[in-house]
């Protein structure tokens, strides 16, 4: 087939991508936006398959097919409270592929040079063929990008690896750095400039096997170095350089579609990165360097005590109550308590009470996770509202449960300058009348900070394991 | 150590300090409980019921005093009480410490600690322990039904076949622990309530409740409540005439007055003036509960129920709680209880009285042969202080000015970037060979496009969004693909592995994106 029609099919593709990016912006027309993307997808391989440069498609097909079948089993079976570790985990498999292609691409080179050099550049196919015809500018210029595409293929396998350990409980979820911390990153990386002057210099596969190994480090390393509570900004950073990965190698091969797909996938895991930063009130640059900035000064004494609460209290005050708003957060997850919160949800509606769901951008660990758990409960996504939507109505709601989340309902971001999380938005539960608190322990969440809603007048403590705790609530109100 | 409780021998005092329910809990701290025959009676416990909670009954109060550690009571130890008083016994109860030298000074002559409950500071932590705030809610609600007994007509309005009744309306001075509670009771009963209070700031709480608060047009640095610990404290001359007009105004329209206002250690202010009562109408009530303390009305006669010549009905009881002596009784022995557990933090049944806690400090009036009667200021306020005044509204020019300036400052930002940018880009296109540039423009159109679609997508659907662009960055597929012919094993075998991962990739971010969206649904 002609490469026009290779070409045409992947414009096609690309607007279908395009598409079904933009259809996310609701739940309905998401449902169709997917379709867009999968024949997107079939067209642009298909393309590839029959267009030039390309061979052995009978081989190719067979391993589509075969991780096709591990990918459906994976898709199947995850549980939606596993959602970031697989999101984190099939990271790695598009920066190991990335890393793979641009070996390749490295390989391709100089065969290209030796066929030039014995003159056997007619036999030469698909992507060696397109090499063959570029000036020696053009093979620089190509050598820098798939030694971009490599490197950074190579930061987000490590790193997604990494992370999918934290996410899954494999690897501790405290920042870990080795001595040294971020000077040996910043060394590795000059290191890898370095390496990129010698590739460019020689053409020998050492100097790019050496920044491969560098860049697996920097990878390992910086991951390692940032606490659970980042972690949404850590996937979605990943899934941002696993899209800039595939763009530079798209410019490697003279890909197109690959470039388009790369640079979506790159904005939009930045915008995201960007939306969690804004929403933990903190620059790219400090979570990415892990820990929390230094505070101004001493944090705010905690007056008071925590008023613990059993069972019968919260229902007796959830039958009182006309309107209540659930706060959840990851320890809602990691008790795995969302199908408690949808029946508990599903009574007190049935008895006309006004129930909603507060979202705060950071809940859980992946971008949106609070949001997949409860709709995989069933809770009807309109009364689940974002933090801007819900904030100015605390005031007049009867009964506010917080369920296993902390720093995002903190109220010392805004009354104490000196908390390490000051100027962070958070939700304002402490403004409705009364205030449940569903928690393991009297301890301090991940930031470490003291959280004075705890003590508040209006709050009690309902401790206990969050599904356990339902549970009994559930047996209370029916 | 044994905890004893003897029977209140005030007249007319119906409240026991410890209750069957207090004396098991009590019991856990690893205390012994002894209760004086007939204590309960009044509140509705008999001795049986003591007994079966483990309660050893003792017949006379001479034995009682003698064998119990610590002693707990309602009223005001008489001196008949306090000479029977031991060197290291420890008595729990009211004490009125601020005129009572004569009961302070034979609790040092006796070397006895004495803890005296309406000291308990006025802080969120001892909230559990402040009897004056279970007893002053009591009060609240009882005034309310006294005020109901003696006034003819309903509280709530009523269209009946037999015609129609007006609501009552009532008035509440002093939005106190009592006021607030009298204002829900009254509300609740479907009367039209106002309230009023010198702290403007309990404005939120009185509304809270369901009363309308009464506002007074007054132009003065008005009371800061936390300043003096939560209470009211004495107000200007100019102030109290603006409240007595107030006032003035509103007596003849109200049904039902219910005055709380209560200064510490003070007189009772006069709120409520005679000629107020004159011009009330008939089958009107009034209910003091600031009678023992010389009363918000001067008409009123402490422990007596009078009826003025126009027919307005005042009531001065000063024991509300004791007549409701039951919940009276539950909610006292709790507030015991709650201060005999912080007094035994091992749980031990031993009492470690710690006078370095504020709680403990503040209320100790006595403590082995001292008077140690004011305690020191509390480390803590008890409230907030009131926070900072709000940033100010903008008008609206200055509104304007600002979006105006923000838009400014946003166009300047953009046009930089663009700059910046298209230098950037010139720059790459200056020493770049054309081919690269045809890509570059791809790429750069497209990281726009990215940004333009990827704000629009909702909230709710990041993580999906997550799996969809992981599903669609498994494009690197093609490169694999398109190497794949390649003459050399080594490339053959990577890009198979490649096209192998991305397969995965695309069939599982797709299939769980899927997954994820068909569980959204509307209610």
């Amino acid at each position: 087939m002609e490469l026009g029609f290779t070409t045409a099919a992947y414009v096609v593709a690309a607007v279908l991508f395009i598409l079904s990016l933009g259809g996310l912006s609701g739940q309905e027309s998401a449902k169709r936006a997917v379709w867009y993307g999968i024949f997107g997808m079939a067209l642009a391989v298909f393309a590839t398959l029959i267009g030039p440069g390309s061979g052995l498609w009978a081989l190719s097909v067979l391993l589509i097919a075969a991780g096709g079948v591990i990918g459906y089993f994976l898709a199947a079976r995850v549980e939606m409270t596993q959602m970031p570790e697989l999101v984190a985990g099939m990271h790695a498999l598009v920066g190991l592929a990335a890393v793979f292609v641009g070996f390749n691409a490295d390989l391709e080179i100089k065969n290209v040079a030796s066929a030039v050099n014995s003159e056997a550049v007619k036999e030469l196919t698909g992507f060696a063929a397109l090499v063959a015809k570029k000036s020696v500018v053009e093979i620089n210029i190509l050598r820098v990008e798939l030694f971009l595409g490599v490197f950074i293929g190579a930061i987000t396998f490590t790193g997604s690896i990494i992370a999918y350990g934290k996410l899954s409980g494999r690897v501790t979820s405290a920042a870990v750095k080795l001595p040294g911390g971020h000077f040996l990153n910043a060394s590795a990386a000059i290191i890898s400039v370095l390496c990129l002057i010698w590739y460019l210099q020689t053409g020998g596969i050492l100097p790019l096997l050496l920044m491969t190994i560098l860049a697996f480090f920097i990878g390992f390393h910086l991951i390692m170095g940032i606490g659970g509570a980042d972690m949404p900004v850590v996937v979605s950073m990943l899934n941002s350089y696993s899209g800039w990965a595939a763009a530079a190698i798209g410019f490697s091969l003279g890909n197109d579609l690959l470039i388009v797909v790369g640079a979506l996938v790159g904005s939009s895991g930045a915008i995201l990165s960007y939306i969690m930063c804004k929403a933990m009130n903190r620059s790219f640059i400090s979570v990415i360097l892990g820990g929390f900035g230094g505070a101004s000064g001493p944090a705010m004494e905690v007056e008071g005590e925590q008023i613990a609460i059993d069972a019968d209290g919260v229902a007796s005050a959830l039958a009182d109550a006309d309107s209540v708003i659930i706060i959840p957060g990851y320890g809602l997850a990691v008790a795995q308590a969302q199908q408690a919160v949808s029946e508990l949800t599903k009574r007190l509606r049935d008895k006309g009470k006004n129930v909603r769901f507060a979202i705060h951008p950071v809940a859980g660990r992946l971008p949106g996770h609070m949001n997949v758990l409860l709709a995989e409960a069933k809770v009807p996504y309109d009364i689940v509202l974002e933090m801007d939507e819900i904030n100015e109505d605390f005031p007049d709601t009867d009964v506010a449960i917080v369920i296993g989340s902390n720093d995002i309902v903190n109220p010392a971001a805004q009354e104490d300058p000196n908390s390490p999380i000051a100027g962070m938005p958070v939700l304002e539960c402490w403004k409705s009348k009364q205030v449940f608190v569903s928690k393991r322990g009297q301890g301090t969440g991940y930031s470490g900070i003291e959280n004075p809603l705890f003590f508040k007048e209006n709050t009690r403590m309902f401790y206990g394991d969050a599904k356990d705790s339902l549970n009994k609530l559930l047996s209370m109100i029916d | 150590m044994k905890i004893g409780t003897p029977k209140e021998i005030f007249d007319g005092e119906n409240r026991v300090a410890l209750t069957p329910d207090s004396a098991l809990q009590l019991q856990k701290l690893g205390f012994d409980c002894l209760i004086e025959s007939g204590a309960g009676k009044a509140a509705g416990y008999s001795d049986k019921i003591y007994k079966e909670a483990g309660v050893k009954v003792v017949k006379t109060a001479a034995a009682l005093w003698k064998e119990a550690d610590v002693v707990t009571k309602v009223r005001q130890p008489s001196t008949a009480e306090l000479k029977r008083l031991s060197a290291g016994q420890t008595l729990i109860s009211f004490f009125n410490p601020a005129v009572n030298e004569q009961g302070l000074d034979l609790a040092k002559s006796k070397k006895a600690n004495v803890i005296a409950m309406e000291m308990v500071p006025r802080i969120s932590r001892a909230q559990k322990m402040d009897a004056l705030s279970s007893m002053a809610n009591i009060a609240g609600y009882r005034a309310v039904i006294e005020a109901s007994n003696n006034f003819g007509r309903f509280f709530t309005g009523q269209v009946t076949a037999a015609g129609k009744v007006p609501p009552a309306k009532v008035l509440i001075i002093g939005a106190g622990v009592a006021g607030l509670a009298a204002i829900g009771t009254a509300t609740s009963l479907g009367a039209i309530t106002y309230a009023f209070d010198v702290r403007p700031e309990v404005a939120e709480q009185v509304e809270s409740m369901g009363a309308e608060f009464v506002y007074l047009d007054f132009e003065e640095q008005q009371q800061d409540g936390a300043k003096t610990g939560g209470y009211a404290s004495v107000s200007s001359p100019e102030f109290r005439e603006a409240q007595l007009a107030k006032f003035r105004e509103l007596a003849p329209e109200v049904d039902i007055v219910i005055t709380t206002a209560l200064i510490p250690n003070r007189e009772a202010p006069e709120l409520w003036t005679a000629d107020m009562v004159k011009s009330m109408k008939p089958g009107s009530v009034i209910v003091d509960l600031a009678a023992e303390k010389g009363g918000n009305c001067k008409l009123t006669v402490l422990d007596e129920k009078i009826v003025t010549d126009n027919g307005v009905t005042i009531v001065g009881y000063s024991d509300f709680p004791s007549r409701m002596a039951a919940q009276a009784s539950n909610l006292y022995s709790t507030n015991i209880r709650h201060m005999i557990s912080d007094l035994t933090p091992e749980k031990d049944g031993k009492i470690n009285h710690n006078m370095e806690d504020d709680v403990i400090r503040g209320a100790t009036v006595a403590f082995e042969g001292e008077i140690t009667y004011p305690p020191p200021p509390p480390k803590v306020n008890a409230i907030a202080a009131k926070t900072q005044e709000k940033p100010k509204e903008l008008s609206p020019e200055e509104l304007r000015a600002k979006e105006q300036e923000d838009f400014n400052a946003q166009t300047r930002q953009q046009v930089i970037l663009l700059a910046v940018g298209g230098a950037l880009t010139l720059g790459v296109g200056l020493v770049a060979p054309a081919s690269f540039m045809q890509h570059f423009i791809v790429f750069v159109l497209a990281v726009f496009v990215g940004f333009q679609v990827i704000w629009n997508v909702s909230h709710a659907l990041h993580t999906p969004l997550m799996a969809v662009t992981n599903a669609i960055s498994s494009i690197i597929i093609l490169g694999a693909l398109m190497q794949i012919g390649s003459g050399s094993l080594l490339v053959i075998l990577l890009a198979a592995l490649s096209v192998f991962m991305a397969g995965i990739n695309i069939f599982g971010g797709f299939l769980v994106t899927r997954r994820m969206l068909a569980m959204f649904q509307k209610s």
